[in-house]
C-alpha cells in the first residue's frame, strides 16, 4: 500500500563479518544507547528492573551452534534490518510511514504517520522491526542517518553507531550499489551472501560467512620431519656447535 | 506525495569531557556527551575514545551501557548505618560528619593498640597505590586487593618466570604475531584490546588456537578448538614442550644467552643445597663451559647444557639437562596425556608442530638495530611470532601456578619472549621478581607496618608467620599454606576471622568487593561467618564497614556504609605505580575526573580514605603541625610523590614538559584532562623489544622512573625459591613448615613447571564424574551488571549448560531443572543443551544470579528467580588432611582461589519452580526501581 522506489541512487547498508563475530553485543547496546541520546524519547524499556524485563531494540545479537562434520561450531549471527530492495515491510504499510528512502536506499520509518498498526514486523521476513511499547510507533534501524549525514559529528564519526563500536572490526558500513566502495569489495572478496535471498526480498546488507575451522594448518615443514636421528644429545650438541 | 524527510542532523551534546570507563577492569578511554541545562548538566551519551591507547574508539556492551550504570536506581544516596539484624539490609541514612566520626572512633581504637584487628581488602580496587599505602601507614598487616581469588597465579608465575605478565603487565604482539594460542576464561581481561586484536590477526590470516572446554566467544573465532578437560591444562602444555624438545624445535642460542637454562644445580638428594644454585664466592651462579671448566654467570664461553658435573664435592647438572630429563619423560608424551586431557595425541603433535614451525620457519626480522646490554651491537631484530594469552581459566586450579609457569616456560623454549611477534612486555615491566619487594606483616600499636604487605619471598625467610609458625596475616597469605600468595587471599578474611583463625579481629573494611555473594566460594557459609555472634551475643565479625556505589549483597552486611560515587563522578588515576594501562610500545597512565557532580550524598572513596587517614592522623596523611596533608584525591594524583620527583601520574611533570621524573605540577591534572585524560609516553624504537637485556630499553626506564638503576636479568626456567621451600620440608633450615603440609609442599613446590591432578580431596571422580566452571559472559560485568536493564536483558538468568551426551544419558531437554551435587552443597539449577563444550564439563554464566532485595531488582527477578551461584558448591576449606586443619581450597603455592576445581554430578529434578538454595529477600536501602523507562529523564 505504500510504494517502493523502483531504483534508489545509492544503497547503503551493513556489512558484517561472521568469520569474526565474537558475541559481544557491542552493537547491539551501542545501538540502543545511541537511539536514545537524543532528547526525549528513548527506546523504552518495560519493567527494566523487575521480573520480566523488555524493550525495543534495533539489532539483537543470536547465537547458534552447527553441529555436523567436524567439532561443534558457534556461530555469533547480528540481526537487524536489511534495508532490502523489495522491502515487504514498506509495502504493506497502509499509511505511507514505512518508506525507503529514494537517494539512498535506507528503510525509514516516520513516526508522526506510524499508526502502530504491526503490519510490517509480520511481513518482515527477518524480525527485523520491533514496536516501541511506550510510544506505540514500530522502531528499526535506520543506518543511524543521524549520524551519517550529521554536520555536527566529525567526518570519522559519520558512520552507524554499532560499526563504530564493533570491538573486533566485524561492521562495515557503505554503498553496496557501487561495486567500486570498500564493502562492495570485501563482500566480492569473501564472499558476503544476501540472507534467505530465496524470498525475493533483495537485500542490501550483507554477511561475510564464516572460514573454515579446525583444519590443520597447510604447508607445515616440521610436521613432516622425524625428531633428529641423533636423538636429544645429538641436536643439542650440533645446535651449541653453531654458537 | 513526497517522502518524509527525517531530521538527520540533531544536536547531541554541548560538550563532550574525556574519562576513563569503569564498566570493566579493562579501562578504556570514553567520550561523554553532556547537555547542560538549568539543573545542571545531563550525561546523554558514552561512545569511545578514538584516541585512547586502550580502545581506539571502540566500545564493549558494558561500556555503551555505562549511562544507565550511572543513573542506576541502585546507588547509594547517603551513608547508612545498620539498624536492624545484620544482613537484613535495613539501615537508616545518616551524614557524613557522623559516619566518619564513627569509623574513626573504631579504627583509632585499633591503631592504639592491635592494629591488626583492622582488615582492609579491596576487591576490583583500581587505586592499589593509594590503599596499599594507607594500610601501611596504620600499620595492620591485614590488607590486600582481590587477586588472590581472581589471577595471581597468572601474575606471580609470569613475574617469577619472565618478569612480567598477561594483560596489564604485557601483550602479544598483535601487529606482528602469526600464531596466538589462547587458554581458557580470558573474555574479561584487556577484554577490547582482545578483541580489536583478534580481529587484526583473522584480517591478515594468522592463526588462532582456542584451548578451552567451551566453544563461546573468542574460542568460536578461532581457527582451531580444542575442547580441553579443565585443569589438564598444564598436563597439554607440558606435552607441546615434550614434541618440541624431542623434535630439537626450541631456541638453543636464546637459552644459552637469555636465560638459566646453562647455570648448575645441586643434585644432591636430602642435601640442604640439593635443587639450589651453585654459585662463587660473589654469588653469581656458575655453569660448566663445553670447553671444560666452571664459570660464572657472565663469562662468554659456550656452556654445557648436557651432562653431569661434580664442583669440589658437589654433583650438579645444568638446568637445561634437568628440564630435558622431566620434559622428555614417557608421562608427558601426547598420547600419555591425551586421555587425561581430551585432546587426541596426533593433535597435541600437530599443534606442537605448527608452533615449531611459525617460530623457527616464519621468523620475524625487523630491520631495528639494537644494543645489549653486554654491549654488542645488532643489526636487526629478530623476532618468533608465536605468542599466548591466559587469565583465570588457567590460574583458578590448585595446579594453577605449575600450570601458568609451565606457559611462560614453552614461551621460553620458543625464544617468544619481548621479540617481534610474540609476547611482549608492557612498561614499567620488566621487572624481575628480584626487583619486588619482600612481604611485610610486623606491626605494632600507633606505628606504620615495617614494610609493603605485598611481594615475593626468596625463601621461608620471608614468611609472614611468627616464631611458632602462625600466620601473621588473617588470610594467611605467606604462610606456609600460601607461601607466594602475592596478592594476598582475600577469599580467606571472612572465613579465617569468624573462626578467630590465626586471631579474632575487630573490624572488616571492605571496598568494592561482593563477599557476602558472588565474590566468595561457599556463599551460605561466608553468610553464616558475617552474621555468627559469639557465647556474649557480639557478633564474631564485630564490624563491618563497607565503600560501594550501589546496594549490593555485601553492603546489606555492613554496619556502616560509605557510599562511594559512579565512575563518572569521581577523580581516579591509572598509575604506573599500580597497575597501569601502559601498552608494548608505549607507557601510559590515565585518570578519571568527575565529568559531572553527584546529586547524591556519596564521596570518591578514595578521598574518604585521605580524609579518615588525616583525622586519625596517619604518617603522610597529616604534615608536621598535624593539618590534613592532601584536600582530597586529586590533590594526593597531583601532590604525592613515592621517591623524589615520582609520583602516581608519569605526564606533564615539573613545569609540564617533564615525563616520569619531575616535581609535582599543580596543572597536571588540567593537562590530562585537556589531552583526553590519560598520558602516553612512546618507548624509543631500539628499546621496544628484548627489553631484560636490551640497553636503551634499561636507560630508558631509569630515566622514567620505573627503576632506579639498569637491572638486566634471565628468564626463570628453574625456581630457586621454590627449592628452598623444599629443603624446609625435608627439614632443613631453621624455620620449619607444620609436619600436615610437608609432603604438600615436596610434591607441589618443583622448581620445574610441573602437573598435579587438581581435584579437590573428596571430590573423586566416580563420585563426581563432571567438571563445573563458570564463564564470563562478554557484556557482564560481575555484579554490577545486573542492575543494568539494558544488559539485564541479555543476560538476566543463567542456565546451566550441559554437554549433549550428559542430557542424552539423564534425559534432559532444554528447561528441565537438575540438582547438581558436589562434595560440599547441592543446587537446584535450569538447564541447557550444548554440544559445543569439553563432553565431561557443564559450565554457566558467572555472576548473574542475584539475591532478591539486592542491587534495586524487583521481588521476583529472574536473576534471583531462576539465576544461580555456583559458588555453593565450592568449598572455601578442603578437608582436613595429613592430621592438619582443614586448608583453604586454593593453590599450594599462592593461594589463589581454586574455583575451577569444582566435581559435580547431576540428577534430574522436578520441573518449574525456581532455583535453591533460596535465600530471605535482603531489605533494600534505596527505593524501588521506575517501573518503565521510556525517557532518560525519568532517572535523572
Amino acid at each position: 500500500m505504500t510504494s517502493l522506489p523502483p531504483r534508489t541512487g545509492r544503497a547503503l547498508g551493513l556489512v558484517i563479518d561472521l568469520d569474526i563475530c565474537v558475541g559481544c553485543h557491542a552493537c547491539a547496546v551501542a545501538c540502543k544507547e545511541w537511539n536514545g541520546a537524543a532528547p526525549g524519547a528513548v527506546l523504552s524499556d518495560q519493567d527494566p528492573w523487575g521480573a520480566d524485563p523488555a524493550g525495543a531494540w534495533l539489532n539483537r545479537v543470536h547465537s547458534y551452534e552447527v553441529t555436523g562434520d567436524g567439532p561443534p561450531r558457534v556461530v555469533h549471527f547480528p540481526r537487524s534490518c536489511l534495508h532490502c530492495a523489495d522491502a515487504p515491510c514498506v509495502t504493506v504499510c497502509p499509511t505511507g510511514a514505512s518508506y525507503k528512502r529514494v537517494e539512498d536506499g535506507i528503510v525509514l520509518v516516520e513516526e508522526d504517520w506510524c499508526i502502530g498498526c504491526g503490519l510490517c514486523a509480520w511481513a518482515c521476513p527477518y524480525g527485523a522491526r520491533e514496536m516501541d511499547r511506550a510510544s506505540g510507533v514500530m522502531k528499526k534501524c535506520t543506518l543511524c542517518i543521524d549520524r551519517i549525514e550529521n554536520p555536527t559529528l566529525p567526518e570519522e564519526d559519520r558512520i552507524p553507531a554499532c560499526v563504530r563500536s564493533c570491538p573486533t572490526g566485524a561492521r562495515h558500513f557503505g554503498d553496496l550499489a557501487n561495486p567500486d566502495s570498500d564493502v562492495s569489495r570485501l563482500v566480492a572478496a569473501r564472499g558476503g551472501v544476501a540472507l534467505m535471498p530465496e524470498l525475493g526480498t533483495r537485500p542490501t546488507n550483507r554477511y561475510l560467512p564464516p572460514r573454515p575451522r579446525d583444519a590443520p594448518m597447510p604447508r607445515l615443514a616440521e610436521l613432516a620431519d622425524p625428531a633428529p636421528r641423533d636423538g636429544f644429545l645429538g641436536w643439542l650438541d650440533r645446535a651449541l656447535a653453531r654458537l | 506525495m513526497g517522502q518524509p524527510r527525517a531530521d538527520s542532523a540533531p544536536r547531541i551534546s554541548d560538550e563532550i569531557r574525556r574519562t576513563t570507563c569503569y564498566m570493566c577492569a579493562c579501562r578504556c578511554g570514553i567520550d561523554v556527551h553532556l547537555r547542560h541545562g538549568p539543573a545542571g548538566s545531563r550525561v546523554v551519551h558514552i561512545e569511545g575514545n578514538r584516541a585512547h591507547p586502550v580502545n581506539r574508539g571502540v566500545l564493549c556492551a558494558k561500556g555503551s551501557a555505562g549511562i544507565m550504570q550511572h543513573l542506576s536506581p541502585a546507588r547509594l544516596r547517603a551513608p547508612l548505618r545498620r539498624t536492624g539484624p545484620r544482613g537484613s539490609g535495613q539501615f537508616e541514612e545518616i551524614g557524613w560528619e557522623e559516619a566518619l566520626r564513627t569509623a574513626v572512633d573504631w579504627l583509632g581504637a585499633i591503631r592504639r593498640t592491635d592494629p591488626r584487628r583492622l582488615a582492609f581488602f579491596t576487591g576490583r580496587d583500581q587505586s592499589q597505590a593509594l590503599t596499599s599505602w594507607w594500610a601501611q601507614q596504620f600499620g595492620t598487616p591485614n590488607y590486600a586487593a582481590h587477586g588472590g581469588f581472581c589471577s595471581v597465579n597468572m601474575a606471580a608465575a609470569g613475574i617469577m618466570t619472565l618478569g612480567g605478565a598477561f594483560w596489564e603487565f604485557g601483550a602479544p604482539d598483535w601487529a606482528r604475531t602469526r600464531y596466538l594460542m589462547l587458554f581458557g576464561v580470558a573474555e574479561d581481561h584487556d577484554s577490547n584490546p582482545i578483541k580489536i586484536g583478534l580481529g587484526q590477526l583473522k584480517a591478515r590470516g594468522a592463526r588462532v588456537v582456542s584451548v578451552n572446554p567451551v566453544r563461546t566467544g573468542y574460542s568460536a573465532i578461532a581457527d582451531e578448538w580444542l575442547g580441553i578437560t579443565p585443569g589438564s591444562d598444564g598436563l597439554f602444555i607440558l606435552a607441546l614442550a615434550h614434541e618440541l624438545m624431542r623434535r630439537g624445535a626450541v631456541d638453543i642460542p636464546f637459552l644459552v644467552q637469555r636465560t638459566d637454562a646453562p647455570f648448575l644445580v645441586v643434585t644432591d638428594p636430602g642435601a640442604p643445597d640439593h635443587g639450589l644454585f651453585l654459585r662463587d664466592g660473589q654469588g653469581r651462579r656458575l655453569f660448566a663451559a663445553r670447553d671444560g671448566g666452571i664459570r660464572p654467570e657472565g663469562d662468554p664461553a659456550v656452556p654445557a647444557l648436557a651432562g653431569s658435573f661434580r664442583v669440589g664435592d658437589r654433583p650438579c647438572r645444568p638446568v637445561f639437562a634437568l628440564l630435558a630429563d622431566h620434559l622428555l619423560d614417557p608421562a608427558h608424551a601426547p598420547e600419555a596425556v591425551a586421555p587425561r586431557c581430551g585432546i587426541p595425541a596426533g593433535a597435541i603433535r600437530r599443534i606442537a608442530a605448527e608452533i615449531a614451525h611459525v617460530a623457527f620457519r616464519e621468523a620475524v626480522v625487523l630491520d631495528r638495530p639494537w644494543t645489549d646490554v653486554e654491549g654488542r651491537h645488532h643489526a636487526r631484530m629478530i623476532g618468533r611470532p608465536v605468542s599466548f594469552h591466559a587469565m583465570r581459566g588457567i590460574s583458578a586450579h590448585a595446579n594453577g601456578f605449575q600450570t601458568c609457569r609451565a606457559l611462560h616456560m614453552l614461551q621460553i623454549l620458543l625464544g617468544a619472549v619481548d621479540c617481534p611477534g610474540a609476547f611482549r612486555f608492557k612498561p614499567p615491566c620488566p621487572k624481575p621478581m628480584e626487583a619486588h619487594p619482600r612481604p611485610h606483616a610486623a606491626s605494632a600499636a600507633n606505628r606504620p607496618l615495617d614494610g609493603p604487605h605485598l611481594g615475593f619471598p626468596r625463601g621461608p625467610e620471608d614468611l609472614c608467620v611468627a616464631a611458632d609458625g602462625t600466620p601473621l596475616r588473617i588470610d594467611k597469605a605467606f604462610s606456609w599454606e600460601a607461601p607466594f600468595a602475592a596478592h594476598g587471599m582475600m577469599h580467606m578474611v571472612i572465613p579465617n576471622a569468624a573462626a578467630g583463625d590465626p586471631y579474632r579481629i575487630d573490624t572488616l573494611f571492605l571496598y568494592m568487593a561482593n563477599m557476602a555473594w558472588n565474590s566468595s566460594m561457599n556463599t551460605a557459609a561466608t553468610l553464616r561467618a558475617l552474621t555468627a555472634t559469639g557465647a556474649d551475643g557480639e557478633y564474631l565479625i564485630p564490624r563491618i564497614i563497607c565503600a560501594d556505589a550501589y546496594a549490593s549483597e555485601m553492603v546489606a552486611h555492613a554496619d556502616l556504609v560509605l557510599p562511594d560515587t559512579t565512575y563518572l563522578e569521581r577523580h581516579d588515576c591509572i598509575s604506573l605505580l599500580d597497575r597501569p594501562i601502559s601498552e608494548p610500545d608505549a607507557a601510559a597512565d590515565a585518570i578519571r575526573w568527575p565529568v559531572v557532580t553527584p546529586d547524591r550524598q556519596v564521596r570518591g572513596f578514595q578521598s574518604v580514605l585521605i580524609e579518615l587517614g588525616a583525622r586519625l592522623g596517619l604518617p603522610g596523611f597529616v604534615d608536621d603541625s598535624g593539618a590534613p596533608a592532601y584536600r582530597d584525591y586529586a590533590d594526593y594524583i597531583i601532590r604525592h610523590e613515592r621517591r623524589p620527583g615520582i609520583g602516581p601520574l608519569i605526564g606533564y611533570r615539573g613545569d609540564g614538559s617533564a615525563t616520569g621524573r619531575g616535581a609535582p605540577n599543580p596543572d597536571q591534572l588540567d593537562r590530562y584532562i585537556a589531552a583526553g585524560g590519560f598520558f602516553r609516553a612512546e618507548i624509543p624504537e631500539e628499546a621496544a623489544f628484548f627489553r631484560p637485556w636490551n640497553r636503551a630499553w634499561q636507560e630508558w626506564a631509569v630515566a622514567m622512573g620505573f627503576q632506579d638503576a639498569p637491572q638486566p636479568f634471565r628468564l626463570n626456567l628453574w625456581l630457586e625459591p621454590l627449592a628452598r621451600f623444599q629443603r624446609a620440608a625435608e627439614g632443613h633450615g631453621p624455620r620449619q613448615p607444620p609436619d600436615h603440609l610437608r609432603a604438600r609442599i615436596l610434591r607441589t613446590f618443583s622448581p620445574l613447571p610441573i602437573w598435579y591432578p587438581a581435584s579437590a580431596a573428596g571430590e573423586e571422580a566416580e563420585d563426581y564424574p563432571l567438571h563445573a566452571i563458570t564463564l564470563r559472559p562478554m557484556a557482564m560485568y560481575h555484579s554490577w551488571g545486573s542492575q543494568n536493564p539494558w544488559l539485564r536483558q541479555i543476560h538476566g538468568e543463567n542456565p546451566l549448560y550441559l554437554p549433549g551426551p550428559v542430557c542424552d544419558a539423564h534425559g534432559l531437554s532444554d528447561g528441565d531443572w537438575v540438582w547438581v551435587i558436589s562434595a560440599h552443597g547441592r543446587i537446584r539449577v535450569p538447564v541447557r543443551r550444548m554440544e559445543a563444550v569439553n563432553p565431561a564439563t557443564l559450565w554457566t554464566w558467572n555472576a548473574i544470579g542475584k539475591r532478591e532485595g539486592a542491587w534495586a531488582l524487583a521481588r521476583g527477578a529472574p536473576e534471583a528467580r531462576r539465576g544461580f551461584l555456583l559458588n555453593h558448591l565450592i568449598g572455601d576449606l578442603l578437608p582436613a588432611r595429613d592430621g592438619g586443619p582443614p586448608i583453604a581450597n586454593a593453590d599450594p603455592i599462592t593461594g589463589q582461589a581454586a574455583w575451577y576445581d569444582l566435581r559435580v554430578r547431576i540428577e534430574k529434578a522436578l520441573p518449574g519452580g525456581r532455583s535453591e538454595p533460596v535465600l530471605p529477600p535482603l531489605a533494600s536501602p534505596v527505593p524501588p526501581a521506575p517501573a518503565a523507562l521510556g525517557r532518560r529523564e525519568d532517572l535523572q
